[in-house]
């Protein structure tokens, strides 16, 4: 029995660490977006190209993980599942990497005044993320959990919709240049488009757990 | 002469296992768990070793039906039984050749006088229903605990699908034994009676029976019939008919292969009646039949929407007009055979 498994352990493995980078993304993008509120540049640095490199691990380890799916004719039933579920999840980290890039380029300027709400959006928008992860690993391991899972990760994304909506409000109301309101719309979309990727995943997964069920 | 008399049997074969063998590998090889040639060495392998060991049983009971006395009676009866399948088939009703066979048997009981006995037709009836029924009720059972213990064990996807692909094979292999033993009457059962070989003895202490031989022969002709013409059916099969998980295919094609085992074998009648419980009488039955009941015995947990009255009632059907239209061509086929080509078919 130990020889059959032999190759799906590895499999397995390579599944679990790609979900792990996922995950720490998530905690890095977290933690950037905080140093860059708090103009701690070295800081803000560093976690930047923390994510940079997750980021280039989850894209091996997908493209590996999808290539054996393929070369040994693993789970034909729900290949295309794993495989949509794979590159989906990791637009969610594309994403997360993105605006991170446009936080460094661009260097928005933020009102004290919202620094708390942009820090309220970031949390709720990877919590999404984050429990999109237990998410996935339930769908391979616990199938009744996934529900459990789902639920929240729609809860945060509407979390992240209402909070970014009262930031936008709030920065529109300010007296400040119309440019700057934009930048600031901008960046608060960006930050919730990790929560709306997450839930593009969930919606896939609420299918392919449906399909799983035996 | 020997092998043109056979040929209408190893057609018979040869349909067998261009159609049946998709019943025991149809999904596994529809959904790409397993490659068809691995299947198709799998299915040949084990259908002879059920038709050559335990062949016999069903075989008997066809022979209680009626014994047809002469080789060319023989080929007779099965050119018309597999004449019946061809034409029903091409005109899409649903045939069976387990059920073609007894009638084209009775067809040549009413040709050359011989009494039938209607016990034995009594019970061969009674099986075509239990057929699709048992099956039914082995799916919806098998499939309840396989969901339960899946559920429970919580086995990771990847781990899930190695054991699957595992059981398809095991369980493939014994639907072939049991589709060999129960359905090579079918094929050489009208042989048997003016079957022409002796006994062989190999290796210095196997004994071959003449009947183990045609038996031998016959499998071999469903063999070449996997070979040749299954891909495209278990494709059909895989894709369309059945669609459903491969766990749920699993559990299908266990219980078609508990049914046919059931009413295939000596030893398990022999035990049964060892300890006082009634055992189901050896008749060659339906593999097509007891796919649809196990699929409906599953369907019926997920809720009676899912029971198809079209598809019963089709069944039902079959198991008059096939006896009937292959009891009529067989009556006719002799009449001709013996009166316009002169060969003795009694």
């Amino acid at each position: 029995m130990a020889i059959l498994f032999k190759t799906t352990k590895e499999l397995e493995a390579q599944i679990d660490q790609f979900l792990d980078s996922i995950s720490q993304g998530g905690m890095v993008f977290k933690a950037a977006v905080g140093n860059f509120l708090d103009d701690d540049w070295a800081d803000f640095g560093q976690r930047r190209s923390q994510l940079d490199e997750l980021e280039e691990k989850a894209d091996d380890l997908r493209r590996i993980v999808e290539t054996k799916l393929y070369t040994q004719t693993l789970i034909p039933e729900h290949r295309g599942d794993v495989l949509g579920l794979l590159e989906s999840t990791d637009n969610v980290i594309d994403a997360m990497k993105d605006t991170l890039n446009q936080f460094d380029v661009e260097k928005p300027y933020i009102p004290e005044e919202l620094k708390k709400a942009f820090i309220e959006l970031t949390e709720v928008s990877v919590q999404a993320a984050e429990v999109l992860v237990s998410a996935i690993r339930a769908f391979f391991t616990d199938l009744p959990a996934v529900k459990d899972h789902l639920h929240k990760v729609y809860f945060f994304e509407n979390e992240a919709d209402r909070v970014g909506d009262n930031l936008r409000r709030q920065a529109f109301a300010m007296k400040m240049e119309l440019s700057q309101k934009f930048h600031l719309r901008y960046f608060s979309m960006h930050i919730q488009n990790v929560s709306d990727e997450a839930e593009d995943v969930a919606d896939r997964l609420a299918i392919y757990s449906i399909k799983r069920t035996i | 002469m020997l092998l043109i008399f056979l040929s209408s049997g190893l057609l018979l074969g040869w349909s067998l296992g261009a159609n049946d063998a998709a019943n025991v590998f149809g999904t596994a090889v529809g959904t790409r768990m397993l490659r068809f040639k691995t299947a198709a060495a799998i299915a040949s392998v084990f259908v002879i070793i059920g038709a050559v060991s335990s062949g016999a049983g069903a075989t008997h009971t066809l022979g209680k039906l009626g014994a047809v006395s002469a080789l060319g009676g023989s080929f007779v009866v099965a050119l018309s039984a597999g004449l019946t399948v061809f034409w029903m088939t091409r005109a899409r009703l649903p045939v069976s050749t387990s059920q073609a066979i007894v009638g084209a048997i009775v067809g040549w009981n009413l040709f050359s006088g011989s009494p039938t006995d209607l016990e034995v037709f009594r019970k061969i009836v009674l099986t075509w229903v239990l057929c699709p029924v048992l099956a039914a009720v082995f799916a919806a059972v098998l499939f309840g605990l396989f969901r339960l213990f899946f559920n429970r064990v919580r086995l990771h996807l990847l781990k899930l699908d190695v054991i699957t692909r595992v059981a398809l094979i095991t369980v493939g292999a014994f639907g072939s034994y049991s589709l060999g033993a129960n359905n090579i009457a079918n094929v050489m059962g009208v042989f048997v009676p003016a079957q022409p070989f002796s006994d062989l003895v190999v290796f210095d202490n196997i004994s071959v029976s003449g009947t183990q031989q045609l038996f031998l022969i016959g499998g071999m002709a469903i063999a070449v019939g996997i070979f040749t013409y299954s891909k495209k059916v278990m494709e059909t099969v895989g894709g369309s008919l059945m669609k459903l998980n491969p766990q749920a295919a699993l559990v299908v094609v266990l219980s078609q292969a508990m049914v046919l085992f059931l009413f295939a074998s000596k030893g398990l009648e022999t035990w049964l009646h060892g300890h006082g419980l009634p055992a189901f009488p050896l008749v060659p039955v339906s593999s097509s039949q007891a796919v649809v009941g196990a699929v409906i015995g599953i369907g019926l947990l997920r809720g009676w929407r899912a029971l198809k009255f079209r598809v019963l009632g089709e069944i039902a059907v079959g198991w008059i007009s096939t006896p009937l239209a292959a009891g009529l061509l067989t009556f006719i086929a002799l009449f001709v055979a013996q009166n316009v080509f002169s060969i003795p078919v009694k």
